[in-house]
């Protein structure tokens, strides 16, 4: 029997079934009103608007790709070498020794006078007749290395760590969440300066590869962070896994038959992302400040490649002739520091979810 | 879990963590390629032979550690390589310095925090409030040698209002607002979260309503439930006031444990690396320890997992 959607099956006094004929087809236009006219958002896209309209986050964002394009492109503009002591036409320039910002030494007046042209020292020279502007440079391009890579092996570890707690769960968890316990309550900072020191010593690279070149310290940075900062990053991540799989909606994916590789990639997945990008983007600063305390104390970057850090502990020396030869180091480390920490901020106010009101 | 088994628990994780410390620590020192005396201009061999034998030198290692905890447990830190000191005694004068450097900087930065954010808090987008988080956020990107070195340059140095740090005069002012200034902010910041948080509560509303005035409602009601997440920042703040404090103290000079700890390392003076990060890791161990239990004890809402 064909099937004819506007007649009605004959209804029953008690039945609930709505009676068609009290409606009426949509016309052309009012269909036309349910068209989605604009795109529809994702999620990425909602929260890239959302950290587009935050004035700060911008600001730092613009800081740093200015602060990144600088330590990109000076090396590039600048003619001097951040070991090179000032030269001119072969000759070493004895007094271009701890020049003031903008200036230039006898010998390079003499030089200039004779119709040459020369270079300005930006940020003035060193007490070892270096540029002080590419020694900044090279600084602020060690720190940012070190901040990010830092980062991303804390992101890896904790990551591993984390999630694989969280997923097994049971007596595996149990046992993983203690020893992540016991590393936590080690004290970071003693820690890291007792392994830097040593392994500086028993730490030997063969010369000319890029180790070497690094520096035992800074290979030594890098242990110490992954040997004990992905502790609070594995913590975090496993109870976001652990919590997510408990809520509603992994439940109703699975009543509906959802198989466990959807779940993972549309549920699990995009609810950790934002707390881990969060996270990874304020770990880069705390390692930043990490690395530049460790070059304070004298265990940072091996001279003559410099690092914020060890800038300004070299700025103490003459500090009170030559007060620039630590702002400058300073100024960058706080701006890079305080741009990344709103960036920071910013992401997490656009990409919380649980932030939604 | 019950208190009490919480408390044993707690207890035997921080006497975990101090061992763990203490192996960490005597075995990276052994790591370290050459002995202690490879400093030392040619020693004859009976010479070696017998400050390896007053040192322990000559048993295994395993003997050696136990030997080596047996002498921190009973306080025998042993002698300085670089000027043959005893170690006790050499912390034992320095540490009363950084001590009380250190509680007035804790102190300071708990207290003034606490206040800030919570005036930040009551007074929600105002001046007072964009002022206190600006200042927040710009003290939380500065480090505190730079801060230290900056607060030197322009006080001591320019102005010459403070003393430079000497035996004859002891101002405490600068290196603890050096000490105090990113705890303080992040205290600030974590105290205005809190408060708003405590004053956005159904109980609030019910103080409120019953016509409770407004000061009995903010320090009676709203300031005691937003302390705890301040409390419980306590641990790690002190934490950062004992490794802060050895810049700190490095820039000004005092002669405390910081300092020594920061000459030792350039020194590479082994043995008094190796006593100073333990005494520092206990000390660190046993607040976070303190903290942990009064922060439970503060919030009976906590449960003891």
């Amino acid at each position: 029997m064909e099937k004819n959607t506007n007649q009605l099956p004959k209804k029953s006094i008690l039945s609930a079934q709505i009676d068609l004929s009290k409606f009426s087809p949509a016309t052309e236009d009012e269909k036309k009103q349910q068209d989605v006219m604009s795109e529809s958002t994702t999620f990425f896209k909602d929260g890239m608007r959302k950290l587009f309209k935050n004035p700060l986050a911008v600001l730092s964002i613009v800081l740093l790709c200015i602060i990144l394009l600088t330590i990109i492109v000076a090396p590039m503009v600048v003619p001097y070498g951040y070991s090179e002591m000032l030269s001119i036409e072969g000759k070493r320039d004895k007094t271009a020794k701890n020049l003031p910002p903008f200036t230039y030494s006898e010998n390079e007046q003499e030089y200039i006078a004779q119709g040459n042209k020369r270079f300005p020292h930006i940020f003035g020279t060193d007490d070892l007749c270096r540029d002080y502007f590419i020694r900044v440079i090279y600084g602020t391009r060690i720190s940012l290395l070190v901040g990010f890579f830092a980062s991303i092996i804390v992101l890896i570890i904790g990551l591993l760590y984390g999630s694989i707690s969280g997923y097994l769960g049971g007596k595996v968890d149990l046992i993983m969440m203690r020893i992540v316990d016991i590393i936590y309550s080690l004290p970071d900072m003693l820690i890291i300066i007792l392994l830097s020191v040593v392994l500086n010593e028993a730490l030997k690279f063969p010369t000319g590869t890029i180790f070497a070149q690094l520096g035992t310290n800074m290979i030594s940075i890098f242990i110490v962070f992954g040997l004990l900062y992905w502790v609070s990053m594995a913590r975090l991540i496993r109870g976001q896994i652990l919590s997510i799989k408990e809520n509603e909606y992994i439940l109703a994916a699975k009543s509906i038959g959802a198989k466990p590789s959807r779940i993972i990639r549309k549920h699990i997945i995009p609810n950790c992302l934002s707390v881990i990008i969060i996270s990874t983007a304020l770990q880069i600063p705390s390692a930043i400040f990490t690395e530049s305390y460790l070059s304070f104390v004298g265990l940072g970057v091996k001279v003559p490649m410099p690092s914020l850090g060890s800038l300004a502990n070299a700025a103490r020396e003459g500090l009170q002739s030559y007060p620039y030869k630590l702002v400058f180091p300073a100024i960058m480390i706080c701006l890079i520091v305080l741009s990344l920490n709103l960036l920071g901020d910013g992401l997490r106010d656009a990409f919380d979810p649980k932030l939604k009101r | 879990m019950t208190v009490g088994r919480y408390v044993i628990k707690r207890i035997l994780l921080a006497i975990l963590s101090i061992v763990i410390i203490c192996a960490i620590t005597f075995f990276t020192m052994h790591a370290v390629p050459g002995g202690p005396f490879n400093k030392e201009k040619a020693l004859s061999e009976a010479t070696i032979q017998a400050l390896n034998q007053r040192y322990n030198l000559d048993k295994g290692v395993g003997t050696q550690f136990l030997l080596w905890m047996k002498g921190l447990v009973t306080g025998d830190l042993g002698v300085s390589l670089k000027n043959g000191r005893e170690i006790t005694s050499i912390i034992g004068e320095s540490f009363p310095i950084s001590a009380r450097l250190g509680l007035t900087a804790v102190a300071f930065a708990l207290v003034l925090g606490t206040i800030l954010g919570s005036i930040a808090a009551l007074m929600r987008n105002k001046l007072p409030d964009r002022i206190i988080v600006f200042l927040s956020t710009l003290f939380t990107a500065v480090p505190s040698f730079v801060l230290a070195t900056l607060l030197l340059l322009v006080f001591c140095i320019k102005l010459g209002w403070i003393p430079v740090w000497s035996a004859s005069s002891h101002n405490y002012l600068l290196p603890v607002i050096a000490l105090a200034a990113y705890p303080m902010a992040y205290t600030t910041r974590l105290a205005k979260t809190s408060m708003l948080d405590a004053l956005s509560q159904d109980y609030i509303r019910t103080a409120r309503s019953k016509g409770v005035s407004r000061w009995k409602l903010i320090f009676k009601h709203a300031l005691r439930n937003s302390l705890i997440p301040v409390i419980t920042y306590a641990g790690p703040e002190i934490a950062y006031i004992i490794t802060g404090s050895m810049v700190v103290e490095t820039v000004f000079t005092i002669g405390g444990i910081g300092s020594k700890f920061v000459s030792a390392i350039s020194n590479r003076d082994y043995t008094l690396i190796m006593a100073t990060t333990v005494f520092l890791a206990f000390l660190m161990v046993v607040a976070n320890l303190i903290c942990d239990l009064l922060y439970k004890l503060v919030d009976p809402r906590i449960k003891y997992e």
